[in-house]
């Protein structure tokens, strides 16, 4: 398909074209320069485009044919939970009285929400065992980030500002150290051990004056639960440090046990992976943060407070960290989470986890019979497969295991990562997915490695249908072009400028 | 049942016959047995689809959104045409995941290129990101990048206490426990205080953080600024609702080098403040240093153009702790739906939406000011929004103006308590009609009376 086929919404536009009338204005017209001086005002016209309603449609219609989502199959990309979205909660959630619903209006028109928002709080609290905590953080970064300046505000109380070292594991996201990093602490990697987990002794030379605590993901992203949690978090406590959980695995144990059990202190939770609320191809996600007791001091402002007169939201914290966001972060996606919570309840979320995980080790065992498998262990909600052998029988990648299966039209799984294992193919097929379509996975993947064996350069062609095959990423990085220039014309139609 | 669970028993039978063990709980034999949870959680027990609907609806019709509203201060009541929900709801695009597999996530890919197209026409600037959580988180995004992107040692953010407040809240809350200096310039008569700003310039500064409209509704000149901000080596970071650049001076026109702000007034209901999408744009020697997501152009094997994530070396899942932001999931959908927000409105729709709010908000500040007992706070130019001063205090007046049906506009001095007791933010978009405004002036001789 050239550009022409696929054009930009820019090269659609016609002068003169209009795609909305507005009402007419129904005040007097007065002259724009009488109301604010000219050299107040934009010079240059913004460069939009012109088209009809019915071009706009096309437009993006078409554009959604050219996307993937877990509505038309199989998405089993690791550590991001890739469930099936309710239905019934994208309906909830477009009820007007939760839509048009203004961020500062009176407290006693909102209370439909604020009980919602606390509803929602108190029960991410039994899921995870902690006392409360903020559901502002828009993403699981945010949380993260609030959770280490929670961290700061703790040990600053304490007048213990030498704890400025935060450990986190080899295996962990990349967001735990950049998050970290960006409330001011200083990041020391720990290594996962030949189980890929964390053992007491990857603590152990850590835990001084200068410990301010652990960022652990638990289960991993190796898909493994840390075993010596309890052991872990009795060492770090005892050295006078915190814990932090990051939630992005808690699908796997949703249900079943506690990341206050295992005595974290601060626990962010991602909505839009275990709340079954949809990504929207990048956000807006939710990504609260829970704490124990002894953290409730420093959360953020404001908070969704109960009182006898009904529901309000507090600002008077003199120990809080402050404001995270302007308002009170993704409140849509806290009443798709919420009616998630109501449609599962307690026996529908403990079923959720193991789901899950059976699913899990069903593909796990099935495919660890073709493919390599460097962790061999009952795992989780997700297992990490190596292309390691395969690069260096056949010269094809994980890259190209990915590239090839889009050809089949499911989703690749997460690839490189995590960093521990080389030529990573992580697998999270989540609780919503039959055992039909992880046979057929099982097999598009044998027959992948059977290419692999007989024809590998045309796996590192691949894909070959997609609407647009492997692309340059290195001239991408080179010569960017991040937006399109209408001085370049027809020519921008065949690609990036020279 | 649950609906969204397909296992039937003989598929779990055979999928415990595949893994070589008895049962489920085999599979989470290598947790502590003192942490498996002996009890249910203390949760109710799921509902049936319908019995949730009404639980929700009851929720629902517990909040007020009746009221014909003036409220602003960064959420905005403004008409949404019918394509944007419709096109939002194509789960193609809601049911995807960030594109990191760009063959597979064409649409996604190029909707964002063409939202950063649109964003950098609007501002004047040259490129933009995929997006930021909101307008105020974007503040203390910027400032990371102009401390990043200046001479080394420049550790200063200069910025106006012009700027939302809750915007001013998130920056302290950012750069605490941080080696940053924030530091306020006072404002006179409205507007940012242009004497004090060029007093506190000096090496070090590395960046100033402005608002227009400013959080009190007002515009603000920058004549000059730019220059005698980048003879001293320090960038200007303008804040703009991007509506009023529909007709006010962007951030390129005035010589800034980041503009930032948040789109929630282009197609995005207010939905108790979020999601919105925040938005920056900078110049182009500025792109290596931006934070999160960017959509580039580039040519699959066959040299045909395509769309992937770029410059992705900056970004947290490979530099770790020496990213340039933390950011990873965005507001990617918000996005999409500023995105055909714009498409339709087109360039005549923008400008004429933003002049219709003009034209609305100045009858309304004209007709209040002659004949009620309120007066304006400044005399100053504003775009759809301005701050009047009561005679009375504010929380006498809003809720009799609620009993009448109107949300009559925010109390500026609860958001900030410097602002005079009594000052209302009144905000007038292009959804509100003459008839609501002439009932409103009517209902405030009333409560004033």
């Amino acid at each position: 398909m050239s550009g022409k086929n696929n054009p930009l919404i820019f090269e659609l536009s016609k002068q003169g074209r209009r795609g909305y009338r507005l009402p007419d204005l129904d005040v007097p017209h007065r002259e724009l320069t009488s109301l604010v001086k000219s050299h107040l005002l934009r010079e240059q016209e913004p460069r939009l485009p012109e088209v009809s309603e019915v071009e706009v449609i096309r437009h993006y219609t078409s554009l959604s044919r050219r996307n993937y989502g877990v509505d038309l199959g199989f998405y089993p990309l690791g550590s991001c939970t890739m469930k099936y979205n309710p239905k019934i909660n994208e309906q909830v959630a477009g009820f007007e009285s939760f839509v048009r619903l203004h961020p500062l209006q009176p407290e006693e028109s909102a209370q439909g929400i604020l009980t919602l928002m606390h509803e929602l709080l108190v029960g991410l609290c039994e899921v995870t065992g902690m006392s409360w905590g903020t559901l502002q953080p828009f993403a699981g970064a945010q949380g993260e980030f609030t959770g280490m300046k929670l961290f700061k505000a703790y040990f600053e109380k304490r007048g213990e500002r030498g704890r400025n070292k935060v450990l986190v594991p080899d295996s962990a996201h990349g967001t735990n150290p950049a998050s970290a990093h960006l409330a001011g602490f200083e990041v020391v990697e720990i290594r996962s051990d030949s189980r890929g987990l964390i053992s007491l002794d990857s603590v152990k030379d850590h835990l001084d004056e200068s410990l301010a605590g652990i960022m652990l993901t638990n289960p991993n992203t190796l898909g493994l639960f840390e075993e010596d949690i309890l052991e872990i978090s009795e060492a770090v406590h005892s050295s006078g440090g915190l814990l932090y959980y990051d939630g992005a695995n808690l699908n796997a144990i949703v249900g079943k046990v506690r990341p206050g059990d295992m005595g974290f202190n601060v626990v962010h939770l991602n909505l839009h992976k275990t709340f079954s609320t949809p990504h929207g191809g990048g956000g807006p996600g939710s990504g609260p943060v829970l704490v124990s007791d002894t953290l409730l001091p420093f959360l953020p402002v404001p908070d969704v407070v109960k009182r006898a007169d009904g529901y309000h939201l507090e600002n008077n914290r003199p120990d809080t960290i402050g404001r995270l966001s302007g308002f009170y972060g993704n409140v849509a996606v806290m009443v798709k989470a919420y009616a998630y919570l109501l449609t599962m309840g307690s026996d529908g979320l403990a079923r959720v986890g193991e789901l899950a995980v059976l699913n899990a080790n069903y593909l796990k065992e099935r495919l660890k019979r073709s493919f390599n498998l460097p962790y061999d262990r009952t795992c989780k909600h997700e297992f990490v497969l190596s292309a390691q052998q395969l690069k260096e029988r056949f010269g094809v990648t994980a890259l190209d295991v990915a590239k090839r299966l889009l050809d089949f039209g499911i989703h690749p799984p997460t690839v490189y990562f995590p960093l521990i294992v080389p030529e990573a193919l992580m697998i999270e097929p989540t609780e919503t997915e039959n055992i039909e379509v992880l046979d057929r996975f099982v097999e598009v993947m044998e027959t992948i490695l059977q290419e692999a064996k007989e024809n590998p350069e045309a796996l590192r062609q691949a894909p070959s249908r997609t609407p647009v095959g492997r692309i340059d990423e290195v001239l991408a990085a080179r010569k960017p072009v991040v937006r399109w220039h209408p001085e370049n014309g027809e020519s921008s139609e065949t690609g990036a400028q020279p | 049942m649950i609906a969204y669970l397909p296992h039937t028993d003989e598929d779990i039978e055979a999928m415990l016959d595949v893994i070589g063990v008895d049962g489920i709980d085999q599979l989470f034999a290598d947790i502590p047995r003192e942490l498996i949870l002996k009890e249910p959680l203390q949760i109710p027990a799921g509902l049936p689809e319908y019995e949730v609907y009404r639980r929700m609806q009851s929720l629902a019709e517990r909040n007020r959104v009746q009221n014909i509203s003036f409220l602003g201060c960064g959420s905005y009541d403004h008409i949404i045409p019918a394509v944007v929900s419709h096109i939002l709801s194509r789960s193609e695009f809601y049911t995807s995941y960030t594109p990191y597999q760009a063959e597979m996530s064409q649409g996604f890919l190029q909707a964002i290129f063409e939202f950063q197209t649109m964003i950098c026409e609007l501002t004047g600037l040259e490129v933009a990101n995929a997006s930021l959580y909101d307008g105020h988180t974007a503040a203390s995004e910027a400032a990371v990048l102009a401390l990043n992107s200046v001479r080394r040692g420049s550790d200063t953010i200069l910025y106006s206490s012009t700027l939302h407040p809750f915007t001013r809240q998130v920056l302290r809350t950012h750069f605490s426990n941080l080696p940053v200096h924030l530091e306020e310039i006072p404002s006179r008569d409205g507007t940012t205080d242009l004497k004090d700003l060029a007093a506190k310039l000096r090496p070090g500064v590395a960046g100033v953080i402005l608002q227009s409209p400013n959080y009190l509704g007002y515009v603000e000149d920058l004549s000059g600024l730019a220059q005698e901000l980048h003879d001293n080596g320090s960038l200007l970071i303008l804040s703009a609702n991007p509506l009023s650049l529909g007709v006010l001076k962007p951030a390129g026109e005035w010589g800034a080098d980041i503009a930032i702000g948040d789109t929630q007034a282009l197609g995005l209901p207010s939905y108790f403040g979020g999601p919105s999408v925040g938005y920056i744009t900078a110049t182009e020697k500025l792109l290596r240093k931006m934070p999160g997501r960017i959509a580039g152009q580039s040519l699959d094997q066959e040299g045909k153009r395509a769309f992937l994530l770029t410059l992705q070396a900056r970004e947290q899942h490979i530099k770790r702790e020496r990213a340039t932001s933390n950011i990873c999931s965005n507001q990617a959908l918000a996005a999409l739906a500023t995105a055909v927000y714009l498409a339709t409105l087109g360039k005549q729709g923008i400008r004429e939406v933003a002049e219709q709010n003009t034209q609305k908000a100045h009858y309304l500040y004209h007709r209040l000011v002659k004949e009620t007992a309120a007066e304006p706070l400044f005399d100053r130019p504003f775009f759809n929004e301005f701050p009047i001063v009561l005679p009375k205090k504010a929380a006498e007046v809003l809720p009799r103006m609620g009993e009448r049906g109107f949300y009559a506009g925010v109390d500026l001095n609860r958001l900030d308590p410097s602002t005079p007791e009594g000052t209302l933010a009144i905000a007038v978009t292009e959804r509100r009609t003459r008839e609501q405004m002439d009932r409103y002036v009517e209902a405030l001789k009333e409560v004033l009376q």
